[in-house]
C-alpha cells in the first residue's frame, strides 16, 4: 500500500486484497448453477470413461489392440505418451488417453471462469460498481482464483472417488490422475488471468488463453511423438505434467510441482502487471478498425456471412484435423476392433458381429459422430437469427427497406451452406487421413455418396429450427432434445432393442448405412421433403408473428 | 432536396383507436395520433407507457390488434418493405454488431436503404464526434446511439422515426441533436420524437401528444397545451393581497413581507388572468413576473397521481416543482 496515502488503520491490513471473501461467496453464488453443470458433466466424462474401457475393452487381447493403436501417430496425438502399453489395463488407458482430454475441459473451464469473473466484469462495467465500493484492486482476481481452485478441487476429489468406484482403479492413481489434471488445468487458469491484464477485451483475453492451450496442446503431441514417454519437448507442455505422474503404472508426485511453480508464477505476474495499468484498460491499446465498410459489405447475406464465417472457419479447422486424424487410424482399426468384438456382446451390437466388416462398420460410426457435429453446428447456427432478433439488432435492420423473408433467407442460406461445407470437409478428411497412411478400402466416390446421403438429414435439422424459430422461438432449442435422441438411437438403439417407429423419429435413419453401396432414394427424398417443408414452415410463420424485441 | 409523401396532404402518420394486447396485458388501449406533414411531432409519457410499442407497430415489427394505422399512405404492416425506404429510424437502446466499427454498421445501415451520402455521413460524424474506427463492442451507451442517429439523419427521407433518441448523449451532443432535428424540419421531413425528456420536446417539436397507459390524453401544439394549463405568478404589491385569492382560479397563494411591501405568489389557470391583473393593479404593483406552465407541469398534472399520493392527486402536483 502506497505511503503516501494517510490511511485509517482500519483499512491498512486489507488493502489491495480487501472484499476478497465478499466477492468469493458471490461467485459461488452467482456461479451455482454454472459450476454445477461443469461439475457434473467432468465427474460424469471420468464415470463413463472408465466405465467405456471397462466394459468394451474388458479382455487382454482387446487392450493390447487398443494399445497398439495408440502406438500410432494418430493415436498420440490424441492419447498420450504411452506409459504402460504393454500391460494396458483400464486405469492404464484412462491416464494415457483421458489426461489429454479431461485437461483440454478443465483449461477450457479455467479460462472461461478467470475470464468472466474478472475481464468480462470489468469490460461490462459493473465491476466498477463492485470496485467503488471497500473493495481492494486484486481482490477480484484471487476471488476469482480462490473459486476455481475451490472447483477443480471438488472436481478432482469426485471424480477420483467415481473412477475408483465405476471401474475399481487405485484410490491413490485415480487421484494422481485428477489432482494432475486439475493443477495443470489451472495453469491456464493463470494464462487467461496473465492474459485478462493484457487486452482490455474478454473476448480477445478468451481467445489468447486458447490460443496458448493449443500450443501447449501441439507441443505435448509432437514431444511425445519423438519418443515414448515423451521426450524433452513435451516437459514444455502443462498437460505433459500431468501425464508424467506415470498414474497406475509407476506413480510419482514430483511432475505436478511444475503446474503449482507455473501457476504461482503467472498469478505473481498478472498482479504486477495489474498494478500497472489503469481500470478498465489494457496493456496493448485497441487498434482502430475500419472507418468505412467494405463495398461488399450490402445487404443481409453478407452481413449473415460476416457473423457467422469465423464459427464456420474454425469449426471445419478443428473438426477437419480430428477427423483426418482419425482417418489415418483406419488401417490399425481392424485389428484392434477384432479383438474388441471376438468375445464381446456389446461391442458386437454397435459395430456388427461380421469381422470383414469391421473397418467398414468403424467409418460408419465416425461418418454418425462427425455428422452428429455437424448437426450441432447446424442447430447453434440457424439459432443465429433468434440470437439477433432479441438482441435489438433485428429491429435496426428491419426498420430499413428488407422483408422479413430476404432477411431470414440470407441467414438461413448462411447456415445452411455452412453446415454443407463442415460436412463435406468432415467426410472428405477422413478420406484424406485413410489415403495418407495408403488405406484404400473407401474410394472417394464412396465418401462423396455419403455426404451426399446425411447432408439431407443435417438439413431436416436447419429446417426445425428454423419452424420452431417462425412459430415459437422460445423453443428452438428442443432442436437439441432431437440431436439427443439422433445419438442414442444411432449409437445404441440395437442395444435396447427399440421399436421401429422409434427409429425412424430420427433423420439419421433414413440415411443409407455408410459405405453400404445401397442408396434408397425414396428416403433420402423424404428427408430432402421433410426439411423443405420445416424451412417454409418457417418462413410463414415468421412472416406472421410479432418481432420480440428491447 | 424534395421530399414529399406518396399522396401530398395525407399526413406521414396517422393513428386511430389503436390497441395491440400482448396476452391479457394491453399495451396499446384506443391511441390516436397524427403526425402532420413537416411538423415535429412530440411523442411524450413515462416508461412503460407505450410509445415504443406504438412506434413498432408504425415499423411493421408488431402487428396492431385492432385499429387504423397508416403510414406515409400506407400499412404499416403489410407494406413495410417500401415504406422503410421513406422513413429512417433510431431505437432508445442501440445494439450493434459487436465485431463491426461504427464505421463499418453506418455504412452497412445506409446500403440497405440504397445509395447512402457519403458527403452526409462525414458531416455528422463531424458534428456528433463519433470515432467510427472503434469496434462496436468498445462504445459506450452514448456512441451506440450515435451510430444510429448517424445512420439515420444520414438518409434523405420524408419521415424520421425517433424513440428517446437522445438517451446516453451528453449535453453538448443533445443540443447538436436539437439542431439536426431543426435542420430535417427545414428540408422538409416530418419527424416523430418519442421522449420522456421535457425540454428536449419544448425545445423542437411543434405538436405534442402525451400518451398514458396505452392512450392519448392531451394533444396539441405547445401553445394550444399550456393554454390549458396554470401560470405562476410573482408580484410585490403595497395593499394586502388578501383580495386577490378570492379570485377564482388562483390557487396556492402565499405572501411575504418584503422590503418594498408586500411579496404574493400563487398559481392562476390562465383563463382567469385578466381578472388577476385587474386584481392586483387596484393594490398598487412594484414589480410583476408570470411564468408559462412549462411542459413538466402539463406531464405531471396527467401523472401527477402515480407520483404524489393522497386525495390532492387531482392538483397540479409539480406546481411547485419550479
Amino acid at each position: 500500500m502506497s505511503a503516501a496515502v494517510a490511511a485509517p488503520p482500519t483499512t491498512r491490513g486489507g488493502s489491495t486484497l480487501a472484499g476478497t471473501g465478499h466477492l468469493v461467496r458471490f461467485m459461488l453464488r452467482r456461479d451455482r448453477v454454472r459450476l454445477a453443470v461443469w461439475t457434473g458433466s467432468l465427474v460424469a466424462f471420468y464415470a463413463y470413461f472408465t466405465f467405456a474401457l471397462d466394459t468394451v475393452f474388458a479382455d487382454p487381447a482387446s487392450q493390447q489392440g487398443r494399445a497398439a493403436v495408440m502406438e500410432t501417430p494418430a493415436g498420440i496425438v490424441m492419447g498420450g505418451p504411452g506409459y504402460g502399453l504393454d500391460h494396458y489395463t483400464t486405469g492404464v488407458a484412462m491416464a494415457n488417453e483421458g489426461i489429454t482430454w479431461v485437461v483440454l475441459a478443465l483449461a477450457i473451464f479455467s479460462i472461461l471462469h478467470m475470464v468472466r469473473h474478472t475481464r468480462a466484469e470489468e469490460e461490462s462495467s459493473r465491476s466498477e460498481l463492485v470496485r467503488a465500493a471497500v473493495v481492494g484492486r486484486h481482490a477480484p482476481a484471487v476471488a476469482a482464483a480462490t473459486t476455481l481452485v475451490v472447483a477443480q478441487a471438488v472436481i478432482a476429489v469426485l471424480s477420483a472417488l467415481a473412477m475408483a468406484a465405476v471401474g475399481g482403479l487405485a484410490v491413490v492413481d485415480s487421484f494422481a490422475m485428477t489432482v494432475g489434471s486439475a493443477l495443470s488445468a489451472l495453469v491456464f487458469g493463470g494464462v487467461a488471468l496473465v492474459a485478462c491484464q493484457v487486452t482490455a477485451h474478454a473476448r480477445a483475453a478468451t481467445g489468447l488463453s486458447l490460443a496458448v492451450f493449443g500450443v501447449a496442446f501441439a507441443v505435448r503431441a509432437v514431444g511425445d511423438m519423438q519418443e515414448t514417454g515423451g521426450s524433452a519437448l513435451s516437459w514444455l507442455s502443462p498437460i505433459a505434467w500431468a501425464q508424467q505422474t506415470r498414474a497406475f503404472v509407476d506413480l510419482r508426485w514430483w511432475p505436478l510441482l511444475l503446474s503449482v511453480v507455473a501457476t504461482v508464477a503467472l498469478l505473481w505476474v498478472a498482479s504486477v502487471l495489474a498494478s500497472r495499468r489503469d481500470f478498465g484498460g489494457g496493456l496493448v491499446a485497441d487498434r482502430p478498425g475500419r472507418p468505412e465498410a467494405r463495398a461488399s459489405l450490402r445487404g443481409p447475406l453478407a452481413m449473415a456471412w460476416l457473423q457467422q464465417r469465423g464459427a464456420l472457419l474454425w469449426s471445419c479447422l478443428g473438426l477437419g484435423l480430428l477427423w483426418f486424424a482419425t482417418g489415418t487410424l483406419l488401417p490399425q482399426i481392424g485389428t484392434m476392433i477384432g479383438d474388441v468384438i471376438a468375445d464381446n456382446p456389446v461391442a458386437q451390437q454397435i459395430f456388427g458381429a461380421d469381422p470383414s466388416q469391421l473397418s467398414v462398420s468403424f467409418v460408419g460410426v465416425m461418418i454418425l459422430y462427425a455428422a452428429l457435429c455437424c448437426a450441432g453446428y447446424a442447430i447453434v447456427m440457424s439459432q443465429r437469427p433468434k440470437e439477433e432478433e432479441s438482441s435489438g439488432r433485428g429491429e435496426v435492420v428491419f426498420s430499413h427497406p428488407v422483408s422479413r423473408t430476404r432477411w431470414l433467407g440470407a441467414q438461413a442460406v448462411v447456415a445452411g451452406l455452412g453446415t454443407a461445407v463442415l460436412l463435406a470437409v468432415s467426410v472428405y478428411a477422413v478420406w484424406f487421413g485413410a489415403v495418407v497412411v495408403d488405406f484404400h478400402d473407401q474410394t472417394f466416390g464412396d465418401y462423396s455418396v455419403v455426404f451426399w446421403t446425411y447432408l439431407p438429414a443435417l438439413a431436416v435439422y436447419v429446417g426445425l429450427v428454423l419452424a420452431l424459430y417462425g412459430w415459437a422461438p422460445r423453443f428452438t432449442g428442443a432442436a437439441w432434445a432431437l440431436l439427443a435422441y439422433t445419438f442414442v438411437v444411432g449409437m445404441f438403439g440395437s442395444v435396447f432393442e427399440i421399436p421401429d417407429w422409434a427409429y425412424r423419429i430420427s433423420p439419421f435413419d433414413w440415411v443409407p448405412e455408410a459405405f453400404s453401396g445401397e442408396v434408397a432414394g425414396g428416403d433420402v427424398a423424404m428427408l430432402w421433403g421433410v426439411a423443405l417443408v420445416l424451412g417454409l414452415l418457417g418462413f410463414v410463420g415468421f412472416r406472421r408473428r410479432d418481432l420480440t424485441t428491447g | 432536396m424534395t421530399t414529399t409523401t406518396a399522396s401530398p396532404g395525407t399526413p406521414p402518420v396517422e393513428i386511430h383507436d389503436l390497441h395491440k394486447h400482448f396476452g391479457s396485458t394491453r399495451a396499446l388501449d384506443g391511441l390516436d395520433l397524427t403526425v402532420r406533414e413537416g411538423e415535429v411531432a412530440g411523442f411524450l409519457g413515462p416508461n412503460g407507457a407505450g410509445k415504443s410499442t406504438t412506434i413498432r407497430v408504425l415499423l411493421g415489427l408488431l402487428r396492431a390488434t385492432s385499429g387504423r394505422a397508416r403510414l406515409l399512405g400506407g400499412d404499416p404492416w403489410s407494406d413495410a418493405v417500401t415504406l422503410h425506404r421513406r422513413l429512417a429510424y433510431v431505437p432508445g437502446d442501440v445494439t450493434l454488431w459487436p465485431n463491426l466499427t461504427g464505421g463499418e454498421a453506418i455504412d452497412f445501415l445506409s446500403r440497405l436503404r440504397g445509395k447512402p451520402d457519403v458527403r452526409r455521413k462525414k458531416e455528422l460524424l463531424e458534428a456528433f464526434e463519433l470515432d467510427p474506427t472503434k469496434k462496436a463492442r468498445t462504445y459506450s451507451k452514448g456512441n451506440r446511439q450515435k451510430v444510429a442517429l448517424v445512420a439515420a439523419l444520414a438518409a434523405d427521407v420524408p419521415l424520421l422515426i425517433l424513440d428517446e433518441p437522445t438517451s446516453g448523449l451528453d449535453p453538448l451532443m443533445e443540443a447538436v441533436f436539437t439542431e439536426q432535428v431543426r435542420h430535417a424540419k427545414e428540408r422538409g421531413a416530418s419527424v416523430l420524437l418519442s421522449s420522456h425528456i421535457l425540454s428536449e420536446v419544448e425545445k423542437v417539436c411543434d405538436t405534442v401528444t402525451i400518451i398514458r397507459s396505452g392512450r392519448a390524453v392531451e394533444s396539441g401544439t405547445l401553445d394550444e397545451l399550456r393554454h390549458l394549463t396554470r401560470s405562476n405568478v410573482t408580484a410585490v404589491v403595497d395593499g394586502d393581497p388578501a383580495g386577490v385569492s378570492r379570485v377564482d382560479g388562483v390557487h396556492d397563494l402565499a405572501t411575504v413581507d418584503d422590503p418594498e411591501g408586500t411579496r404574493v405568489t400563487f398559481d392562476v389557470d390562465n383563463a382567469a388572468i385578466g381578472e388577476v391583473l385587474t386584481a392586483l393593479s387596484a393594490l398598487g404593483v412594484r414589480s410583476f413576473t408570470a411564468a408559462p406552465p412549462s411542459l413538466e407541469e402539463l406531464f405531471m398534472r396527467h401523472y401527477g397521481e402515480d407520483v404524489s399520493e393522497g386525495p390532492t392527486s387531482g392538483e397540479p402536483a409539480a406546481a411547485g416543482a419550479r
